[in-house]
């Protein structure tokens, strides 16, 4: 089921200048990898194909995205699916094939190692899945590591690296070591030191992944606590749909490197590009995530049109009682026009997730 | 259809176990028939062509050393610079020096400086017994040739950590330089030991010098390969996340490579030191002063009351420099955990008061003589040396039944009749057997190997008693295997045999070969016998923990699953583990023969004969010398067939 045509708004292009576009990006692995994407012939073959004929791997092939000042971008796929790399690329952790990446204004392929160093000393800053802390130092000493190797002087960055313990409720372990902590603390420890250097995007690549179920639940609650509090643009890798729809506020589907589909998360549950994203959003709870706009259905002429009426952006959860108390069709409207009717019918359908 | 056909197959193609008994079977006939014949026998003083050529080479060298440029300005100047450097280091705690009739500090300064650099790297557990140990040194009468051996072996290390710790640091940062050291350091690790001494000599001469430059480089291997590994097994995540900081290559070194790889690279010291000790004893045999000089001397007059005297000193010494280096290893890591304040400022006020009295102590040593010369009157030395001559004359006169009857036994039964199938053989009906075993239990490529490294031992003008030092080196990697195979599956199947074991393979690994010559010698005697039971208990901790780990890593889904099908003990073993562990197995086989190869030679001492006593004979006779090269070369060329051999069995068996 897609959308109105005249409601379906373009989400997948920013209309504030982009903090970081991406254009027909490549990462390949392998010998001789930079005459894949250059040939038409190559670069159409499959993953499968590719590695047979030419021992390479495209890990990362032809993906495009903007991503606006204080987003949260969330890169979803399965495992293999290429999101690591394509988050490495970023900041060239690992060296793109091709394509063109602008930052702020700058073409990040054509910073020098200095430039690079800075770029990533005070604009970028990653959380990484297995923490990547120093087994060796404190706490402090590792939320510190960012400031120290700029050279920031110690009492400052003592004081610095307080305020971030703080920030993400790390106070009172400053002094243990990582391996004393639990994942969940490891991983604020990984968060604080992000975020010390104060840059202007966060990169995290599954960062509560190796995390407990309730524990991961807290870590998100978190990141969107800090982003709320700090308003930073996030990147933000995983490879669980709920997690994605619960941060994102747009979503890249990933499959075998290339992008598939992209869109805020009702678009992707509400109209899916094909069957690989179907089948990602399949359990999804529908009611949580559409709007009344997904599930409405032209007036028809012997509805009675005197009942409650909602805007379109209203989620269904949150319509489900008024609708159903209703004896008549709830009408969608947005500017006094009327946009469409929802019935008990509709919204049943939604709920049990058939819509 | 399937089933039908593999039979088939299988009776076209013998396989290779047949076609292995069928070599073997050829060989025998063979041999019967032409024994006796090409045997290239060579007398203990006969000298072949090539001996003469590298003795008149030597002589050459010898005459050129102080006008050919390349010495001149070269080999000259690293013995001169080392030379300088040992002497120095000798003066400080060895030999009298700077017109002093003592060394600079005296024993009690050396003792007080041991036990406080032991606190300071590790604690007082460990280095109130260093202390001890280097006190008991002095009381065993050994002082000075103890602190000779130290003073070399501390030389060596320093130099050796000088080059193997940057060399280290860049094969861990550069794939393509660790691919390039890597079979380098693999090859100079299967060398037996003193194989470095000959050609050295043949550059740097006889002496000290020599000797501390063949310990550098026997030495510096492992700290290159720890260090390497260390700073290879850095957590990717970390270092990635160093570098999204925007961190230098330098920064991420310093700040995360060497800090993750401290560990690893104190690792590598202990063994860079454990390596130097071992050979600075063996260098004896170059004229390097020291403990060896002792034992060696001790060992060609068959007094075995001093050689154990000084041997035991050897033991002490190794055992101290273990200790505390391992200590030191382990202490980072409990240091950190230890977050309570009072122990640091405890450790800090003993290290501040230990240093004082340290400085105490040498200050006393370097001014009075009771601190500087060990006191003579209370040594020892002699009880102990009485007490070992007087156990091993009881044992002579009242086990000589059992000990010479387990010599004469397994003389008779297995080292004569192999070292007669070997010497005996036409040589190139010999290399043809190994040659043909080599492509069947290995691969071509080993084949060609053991090709091209028999035909070079014929050159070598030695092929009888390399064939003679083979026999001894099958016998006794047999015995180890055999060792190996039934303590290694206790050890692997038993926790508690594993825990109580380990500790004393651990410790016997890290002790000089050298050591076990002496009481082997003192229920033996000189013999074949003596050299190959002293190479079986060097070289059986390493193949006994070899297959016990393998038999631990079968895996135990794969043991229980047979448990539970109702398989006996004796099934699981010969059916389960072993199959499984096949490659632990030939792995095993590999580390014994590499290590019998060692002691074998060094066993020449004792009795060995063969190649050994001509490596060894040829540093003490100068008309021997070329010849002594040449075993040495001869046992280098043995020590890579075997050793390409085994691997590629290992391989096969993969
Ligand atoms: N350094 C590398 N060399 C070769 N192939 C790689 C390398 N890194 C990743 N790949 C390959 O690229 C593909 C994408 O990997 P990755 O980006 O880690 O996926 P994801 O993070 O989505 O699980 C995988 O097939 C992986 O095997
Ligand atoms: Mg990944």
């Amino acid at each position: 089921m897609a959308a109105p045509p005249e409601l379906a708004e373009p989400t997948t292009t920013v209309k504030t200048e982009p903090v970081i576009s991406v254009r027909r990006l490549w990462k390949v692995f392998g010998p001789k990898a930079e005459r894949v994407p250059g040939s038409p012939e190559l670069s159409a073959l499959s993953r499968r194909e590719l590695m047979d004929k030419t021992g390479c791997t495209a890990a990362v092939r032809g993906i495009d995205f903007d991503i606006a000042p204080g987003e949260v971008f969330v890169v979803m796929g399965l495992s293999g699916s290429g999101k690591s790399t394509l988050v490495r690329c970023l900041t060239r952790l690992i060296e793109p094939t091709a394509g063109e990446m602008v930052f702020e204004g700058e073409d990040i392929l054509a910073a020098d190692p200095r430039r690079l160093r800075e770029l990533r000393r005070s604009k970028f800053s990653m959380v990484f899945q297995h923490f990547g802390l120093l087994p060796h130092r404190r706490v402090i000493d590792n939320v510190c590591y960012g400031l120290e190797i700029r050279g920031v002087r110690k009492a400052d960055r003592l004081e610095r690296a307080q305020e971030v313990i703080d920030l993400v409720g790390l106070g009172g372990c400053e002094r243990s070591y990582p391996d004393q902590l639990s994942g969940g603390m490891q991983q604020r420890v990984g968060l604080a030191r992000a975020l010390a250097g104060d840059p202007d995007v966060l990169l995290f690549d599954e960062p509560f992944s190796a995390l407990d179920p309730l524990i991961r639940r807290d870590m998100q609650n978190e990141v969107i606590r800090l982003h709320r509090e700090v308003g930073k643009t996030m990147v933000f890798i995983t490879h669980d749909l709920s997690e994605a729809l619960k941060l994102g506020d747009r979503i890249l589907i990933m499959r075998d490197g290339k992008a598939v589909q992209s869109g805020t998360g009702e678009e992707l549950v509400g109209a899916p590009a094909d069957d690989y994203v179907r089948d990602f959003v399949r359990d999804v709870p529908r009611a949580d995530v559409l709007t009344l706009k997904w599930i409405m259905r032209p007036a028809r002429p012997d509805d009675v049109l005197d009942g409650p009426e909602f805007g379109p952006h209203v989620v269904v959860r949150e319509a489900v009682r008024a609708v159903l108390a209703a004896d008549r069709p709830v009408k969608v409207v947005r500017d006094g026009e009327l946009l469409g009717v929802v019935g008990h019918e509709e919204i049943l359908a939604s709920v049990a997730g058939e819509g | 259809m399937t089933a039908l056909a593999l039979p088939r197959v299988l009776a076209r193609r013998p396989s290779r176990g047949v076609l292995l008994i069928a070599a073997l079977a050829a060989f025998l006939v063979l041999w019967v028939v032409l024994r006796g014949l090409h045997t290239l026998s060579l007398g203990a003083s006969q000298l072949t062509p090539l001996h003469h050529a590298v003795n008149d080479f030597n002589d050459a060298l010898g005459a050129g050393r102080n006008t050919n440029p390349l010495f001149l300005y070269f080999f000259n100047e690293i013995r001169l610079v080392v030379d300088e450097f040992v002497t120095f280091v000798q003066a400080v705690i060895a030999q009298p020096a700077f017109g002093r009739p003592v060394p600079l500090i005296g024993w009690l300064g050396v003792v007080a400086i041991v036990g406080y650099v032991s606190y300071a790297v590790a604690n007082w557990r460990v280095a109130l017994p260093a202390a001890a140990g280097f006190a008991f040194l002095g009381l065993q009468g050994l002082w000075q040739e103890s602190m000779d051996t130290l003073a070399l072996t501390l030389s060596a290390v320093v130099i050796a950590l000088l080059f193997s710790l940057p060399l280290g640091i860049w094969a861990g940062l550069s794939d393509r330089f660790n691919r390039l050291i890597t079979p380098v350091l693999d090859f100079m690790q299967t060398m037996p030991t003193f194989v470095y001494l000959a050609p050295l000599t043949l550059i740097f001469l006889i002496g000290p010098a020599s000797a501390t430059i063949a310990t550098i480089v026997y030495a510096a291997p492992p700290a290159i390969r720890f260090t390497a590994h260390g700073i290879r097994s850095a957590p990717h995540d970390t270092v990635e996340a160093s570098e999204s900081l925007g961190a230098t290559r330098r920064q991420t070194l310093v700040k995360v490579l060497l800090p993750a790889a401290k560990r690893t690279i104190v690792l590598g010291i202990n063994q860079t030191i454990m390596a130097a000790l071992s050979m600075v004893t063996i260098a004896a045999l170059i004229d390097a002063p020291g403990l060896g000089k002792t034992v060696v001397k001790a060992l060609q007059t068959l007094d075995v009351g001093t050689a154990f005297n000084a041997g035991l000193a050897i033991v002490v010494m190794a055992i101290v420099l273990d200790r505390v280096t391992t200590a030191a290893g382990a202490r980072a890591e409990r240091a950190r955990l230890d977050t309570r304040p009072t122990s640091t400022l405890v450790r800090r006020v003993v290290l501040i008061v230990g240093g004082a009295l340290t400085l105490v102590a040498v200050w006393f040593s370097t001014t009075y003589l009771w601190a500087a010369e060990f006191p003579p009157d209370v040594s020892v030395g002699p009880a102990i040396a009485q007490a070992a001559t007087t156990v091993t004359d009881w044992v002579q006169t009242n086990l000589s039944p059992v000990t010479g009857g387990i010599k004469d036994v397994v003389t008779l039964v297995l080292i004569d009749p192999l070292q007669m199938l070997l010497t005996e053989s036409p040589w190139w009906l010999l290399a043809a057997l190994v040659v043909a075993v080599s492509a069947l239990i290995g691969s071509a490529r080993a084949a060609l190997v053991s090709a091209a490294c028999l035909l070079l031992l014929v050159g070598t003008g030695l092929w009888a008693d390399a064939m003679a030092t083979l026999a001894s080196t099958i016998v006794a990697t047999a015995i180890v295997m055999a060792l190996g195979v039934v303590v290694g599956v206790w050890m692997g199947r038993n926790q508690m045999v594993d825990r109580v074991l380990r500790p004393g393979l651990d410790a016997g690994q890290t002790m000089p070969a050298f050591v076990y010559l002496v009481p082997f010698l003192a229920l033996f005697g000189a013999s074949r016998f003596t050299a190959i039971v002293a190479a079986v208990v060097f070289a059986a901790p390493v193949a006994i923990k070899v297959v016990a780990d393998g038999i631990r890593s079968v895996s135990p889904t794969t043991v229980e699953a047979a448990t539970a099908a109702g398989s006996s003990t004796w099934q699981l073993i010969t059916k389960v583990q072993l199959p499984m562990a096949r490659h632990a197995l030939t792995l095993a086989t590999n580390q014994g023969l590499i290590y019998v190869l060692s002691m074998v030679v060094v066993g020449g001492l004792v009795g060995a004969g063969a190649l050994g006593y001509d490596v060894v004979a040829g540093f003490s006779q100068a008309q021997l010398y070329g010849k002594g090269l040449a075993a040495g070369v001869a046992i280098v060329l043995l020590g890579v067939m075997l050793d390409r051999l085994t691997q590629a069995a290992a391989r096969r068996s993969q």
